[in-house]
């Protein structure tokens, strides 16, 4: 088994709809009954974003996105999946259901 | 000598796709066993001259090959000794089915559609093909580097993304061979009418190698009618080659082609291929109506014997299973030759193809007929601008300038 990060692409500023929301959560409990569920989360508007590099003595903290883009990541499912022929039909059922498109990316291994 | 050589050429072609494919499965990984594959074929450049040619060359590759590749393993996970031992698998001796299922299996893998259009053209060619990545670079004019990493690439996305190596499941089965025949019949058309004006006007070397993979996958596939319909049409195609560019380097329309220079053998093939599939009683699909169109044509020993009512009736069926702008183009050439150019031009005017080459250049041919010259010389003024391939810029710029100044 592999894991899968599907991003939901987004580019508008309204989070998902009634219909929307019902939809996903029909696709979820699909999934959680076919055994891929892992996790899955909406994300909040980029402007809610902070950057934090700490990589050198005290904390720099930027308010934003590290990216200023017209698409961003609005929700993400992390799944468990045999190969990308089964991932590329439940994304395109996630798209469906979240009626955005879909980044399929796998995870590394190991 | 050149004995041997001609058979290492032989075997090389017959069995790469075999090697490769049997790799693949035991090693679970394309790029050892293209790597593993490559080193057993030079492995019998070396010894085949020497030592003979073994009874059974395919099994003494894969087996040479296998070998090469435990070795491989070997060497890079002696620190993992599970691993290892996974992969020490003894050589098995599958029956030749099973063998053949793996080719099948890397022909989908290599035309996966989650690969760019471009990337399964030249995976296909290099793994199922055998072709070398030079080949591949020189046949589409980019440069070795690049096309060496394009090739990489997608090796490491197969990998890291999990593409499976196996025949796909029978609900994307229809979508997915629809997949491998597209890559298949671009190998072809890029043969067929070289779209670059720096290279050979026609590909013989590509419409051989396209032939040669729709031949394997109709070997893998029997039963598909779709598979057969484009290795027909590429038959029926592939026969008028030696009469479709003039000794001018020029192309030679169909109705002016020499019919005695077409080879009846291909013909022949073609023609049972498209009965075969007429018996078959199922709906044909795009491959199999385009190859029945491509039979009335060969069929007919003399342009005016063409039966322009069964080509028509053909695209009929066509346009009802693909509406698109191209295929009625292509109707209206029939349309005029039962009906008149008139009637055909006004089919075709407002058709979105202001792009496209052959719009302009139907559209002149058709203006020429009804007498519109200076309409019919601005179309060919166009189709030239737009066609890349230098025959039929030649040929075009010739039919222009025949049309009389006023």
């Amino acid at each position: 088994m592999a894991q899968y990060l599907f991003s939901v692409l987004d580019d508008t500023a309204d989070s998902g709809t009634e219909d929307e929301m019902v939809a996903i959560r029909a696709f979820n409990k699909q999934l959680q009954a076919d055994g891929h569920w892992i996790f899955a989360g909406g994300l909040a508007a980029p402007s809610t974003a902070t950057v934090v590099d700490g990589r050198a003595g005290e904390p720099v903290f930027t308010d934003g996105p590290y990216l200023e883009s017209k698409e961003f990541m609005a929700g993400f499912w992390v799944l468990e999946i045999p190969d990308l022929d089964v991932a590329l039909r439940l994304a395109a059922g996630a798209s469906k259901s979240c009626n955005r498109r879909v980044e399929v990316r796998p995870l590394l291994e190991g | 000598m050149t004995g041997v050589g001609e058979v290492i050429t032989r075997v090389h072609r017959e069995e790469w796709a075999r090697v490769v494919a049997t790799l693949t499965r035991r090693f679970g990984d394309l790029d050892l066993a293209e790597e593993m594959a490559a080193e057993a074929f030079a492995t019998a450049v070396e010894r085949w001259p020497v030592d003979g040619v073994p009874p059974n060359p395919g099994g003494w590759l894969t087996t040479t090959a296998h070998r090469r590749g435990i070795d491989r393993v070997r060497r890079e996970t002696r620190r993992d000794e599970k691993h290892r031992e996974a992969l020490m698998l003894s050589e098995p001796t599958e029956p030749l089915g099973a063998i053949d299922d793996d080719r099948l299996r890397l022909v989908f893998t290599c035309c996966h559609p989650a690969l760019a259009v471009e990337t399964r053209v030249a995976l296909t060619l290099r793994l199922v093909g055998g072709l070398t990545v030079p080949e591949i670079a020189r046949a589409f004019l980019v440069q070795e580097a690049a096309m060496g990493r394009r090739i990489t690439r997608a090796k490491e996305k197969i990998k890291a993304a999990r593409i499976p190596y196996r025949v796909p499941s029978r609900d994307d089965l229809p979508a997915r061979v629809t997949g491998v025949l597209a890559v298949l019949f671009l190998i072809f058309n890029e043969g067929y009418l070289s779209s670059d004006p720096a290279q050979e006007a026609v590909r013989a070397d590509l419409t051989a190698e396209a032939i040669r993979l729709t031949r394997l996958v109709r070997e893998l596939m029997p039963a598909d009618g779709e598979v057969a319909g484009l290795l027909a049409l590429m038959l029926l195609t592939e026969a008028r080659r030696a009469a479709r560019v003039s000794a001018g380097g020029e192309l030679v329309a169909l109705g002016e082609q020499d019919r005695g220079a077409w080879d009846r053998k291909l013909i022949a093939e073609g023609h049972a291929l498209v009965r075969e599939r007429l018996a078959s009683g199922r709906a044909p699909g795009r491959f199999q109506i385009l190859a029945a169109v491509n039979a009335v044509h060969t069929d007919a020993p003399d342009v005016r014997d063409t039966d322009w009512s069964q080509v028509l009736a053909l695209y009929d069926q066509l346009v009802r299973l693909d509406p698109s702008p191209i295929v009625r183009l292509n109707r209206a050439v029939a349309v005029a030759e039962l009906d008149g150019p008139a009637v055909a031009l006004a089919q075709i005017d407002g058709l979105p193809l202001e792009g496209y080459h052959a719009f302009h250049a139907t559209r002149a041919e058709l203006l020429r007929r009804l007498g519109r010259s200076e309409q019919s010389r601005a179309a060919y003024d166009r189709a030239i601008a737009l066609a890349g391939n230098t025959a039929e810029t030649a040929y075009l710029t010739r039919r222009r300038d025949q049309l009389g100044r006023v």
